[in-house]
């Protein structure tokens, strides 16, 4: 099948168990299984907590596989060295050489890939520029604020050429702006063909930039689909919110009456009813149409979109942010 | 073998751009004995001119030993500590035990350069107290390669079990008293009438790198045999490794 062989990442059942002591194990994964396609950017969305950097840990070699399979470019995760290789991880944390220079943190990250001179200079001065550093490139990176530092890890991960790059949380923590102006860089270099494989526990990140998503929680993947697909999940679909000062008995009927109209609740409120339609937005012409024929004022008309936040409480019954 | 060069090519420049302060904090301590044991106290006659001979071997190995651990167990808790910086070189492709192997020689190279401070600061304030007889470059040479490895081996295995806020703690706990209950200001064989303490101090690498040099350097004074220092030492290189990357690698992955 066409699919399979342009999956860059393969994971069977990859299983982690941490043992605390001789009769407490967490199993914070267990055994997930999905692919990454050559050229996407795939999201793995969850609470914390959720098994996400757990997960990235093993793909990445950082963490012990427990049981289970993965494979990188068809290379075994347990063949470490060749495995790092092929990839590059940018973490939530600052963990650049405070040691050492922006420039050097690129140059040394090169040398220990064995990327030519030439090359790594080259490169080290296009992703400067490109991450708009290149003002502060001989500065030491202790000065560095959060969103810089991100910039310049995403720099350095991109110096030896990987095949999939991981961020694993990498937006946490930046105000949003800088959030913002990461997700353009990310857009930038999955256009130009890099594969990347995000973690994120906010639900507009990956809904904004990932091609795929897995949605996990407690080590276990819920849902694994593009964000519209799995936002078409959600029983009910987008929900138009009608503000009424009253509500005629046949308003109800006339309105069930509409074409792909679902399920119809009322919420009283003080001085109104708010009368909720769920359905598309292609409905609106039509609901209004109706309350007018009932002679009803409109106060007011709201459509709520579906996310996957809705996605993640019809699943789990909680919020992602719990 | 690219990888590992390129390790040690990072640690080479950070340590070379602090070169000064690296100088100060290596060469000080090693100073000051001379200064204080060597000069001072056998000029106003509190101590007889030969304390220089039997003090040199002992001021060689422990500053060795403390550049050694210094330059490598210091390094290596803050970077497991909060900031995790060393990240970068674990993801680095190259196996995790060449990362420590470059550590260690890191290590050793720093002892090297504090024992090769020590003989031009000996000369030049005690050279009129001192007087060696080096028996044989080559063992001399052994005794450099080995306290080089069991210093840095020492901070290897100290830098992965202490967390960063407990560096100080580990000064006053563990290297002191491994200087000070080391052979380093007395040769071991004086403590015969203290029995216990010249039996339990056996367990300390200090003791055969200081009676070590002075069987190379002041062959007249009473020492340990070659044969045993020599056993002693390569005993605490291959276990303090082997704990040392044992800590390592267990910090490395989670």
């Amino acid at each position: 099948m066409a699919e399979q062989a342009e999956a860059i990442i393969d994971i069977e059942g990859l299983k982690k168990t941490y043992t605390l002591d001789s009769h407490r194990r967490v199993e914070a994964v267990k055994g997930i299984k999905f692919s990454v396609k050559t050229g996407e950017i795939f999201g793995l969305l969850g609470p914390n907590g959720a098994g996400k950097t757990t997960t990235i840990g093993m793909l990445t070699t950082r963490v012990k596989v427990t049981a289970g399979d993965a494979f990188i470019a068809g290379i075994n995760i347990r063949d470490e060295v060749a495995v790092k290789r092929l990839i590059a991880v940018v973490p939530q944390q600052n963990n650049l050489d405070r040691s050492l220079t922006a420039r050097e943190n690129l140059i040394f990250h090169a040398k220990y890939f064995g990327v030519p001179k030439r090359v790594r200079e080259k490169k080290a001065e296009e992703l400067l520029e490109m991450m708009g550093l290149k003002g502060r490139q001989d500065d030491y990176v202790r000065a560095f604020s959060g969103g810089m530092a991100q910039r310049l890890m995403i720099a350095r991960a991109l110096m030896h050429e990987p095949k999939v790059l991981f961020l694993d949380e990498a937006t946490t923590g930046l105000d949003p702006q800088s959030r913002r102006l990461l997700w353009d860089k990310v857009r930038e270099l999955n256009k130009g063909g890099q594969t990347i494989l995000l973690t994120t526990h906010y639900m507009d990140e990956a809904d904004e930039l990932c091609h795929r998503i897995a949605i996990i929680d407690h080590g276990e993947v819920l849902a694994l689909d593009t964000p519209h697909n799995l936002k078409r999940m959600v029983p009910g679909g987008n929900r138009i919110d009608l503000e009424l000062p009253e509500v005629p008995d046949r308003l109800v009927d006339i309105l069930r009456g509409i074409d792909r109209t679902g399920e119809i609740s009322r919420r009283d409120e003080e001085d109104r009813i708010i009368l909720s339609v769920h359905g598309g937005q292609g409905l609106i012409p039509g609901i209004i149409k109706a309350v007018q024929e009932t002679n009803t004022d409109i106060l007011g008309v709201q459509l709520h979109h579906v996310t996957l936040e809705d996605l993640f409480i019809h699943l789990t019954g909680r919020r992602l942010r719990d | 073998m690219k990888t590992f060069l390129a390790l040690l090519q990072r640690d080479v420049t950070v340590l070379i751009r602090d070169l000064p302060e690296f100088v100060m904090r290596i060469a000080m301590q090693p100073f000051l004995f001379v200064f204080v044991f060597g000069y001072v106290l056998p000029s106003i006659g509190q101590v007889k001119s030969s304390y220089a001979n039997l003090l040199l071997p002992g001021i060689l190995a422990a500053s060795m030993m403390m550049a050694g651990v210094q330059g490598t167990a210091i390094p290596l808790s803050q970077d497991f500590g909060a900031i995790k910086e060393i990240e970068d070189r674990l993801m680095a492709p190259i196996r995790v035990s060449m990362v420590v192997l470059e550590k260690i020689v890191m290590g050793t190279l720093q002892a090297w350069i504090a024992g090769g401070l020590v003989f031009p600061l000996a000369w030049a304030i005690m050279r009129s107290n001192l007087s060696l007889h080096v028996t044989s470059f080559g063992y001399l040479f052994l005794y450099l390669f080995l306290v080089g490895l069991a210093s840095a081996a020492t901070g290897i295995t100290l830098g992965t079990i202490i967390s960063p806020f407990k560096i100080p703690l580990m000064f006053a706990t563990i290297i002191i008293p491994m200087i000070f209950l080391g052979a380093t200001y007395y040769p071991w064989h004086a403590l015969s009438n203290v029995v216990w303490l010249q039996t339990i101090i056996l367990i300390n690498p200090m003791v055969y790198a200081a009676e070590g040099f002075r069987s190379v350097l002041t062959p007249g004074i009473p020492h340990i045999r070659m044969l045993f220092t020599i056993l002693g030492l390569f005993g605490a290189v291959i276990i303090l490794s082997g704990i040392g990357l044992r800590g390592f690698i267990k910090r490395a992955y989670s």
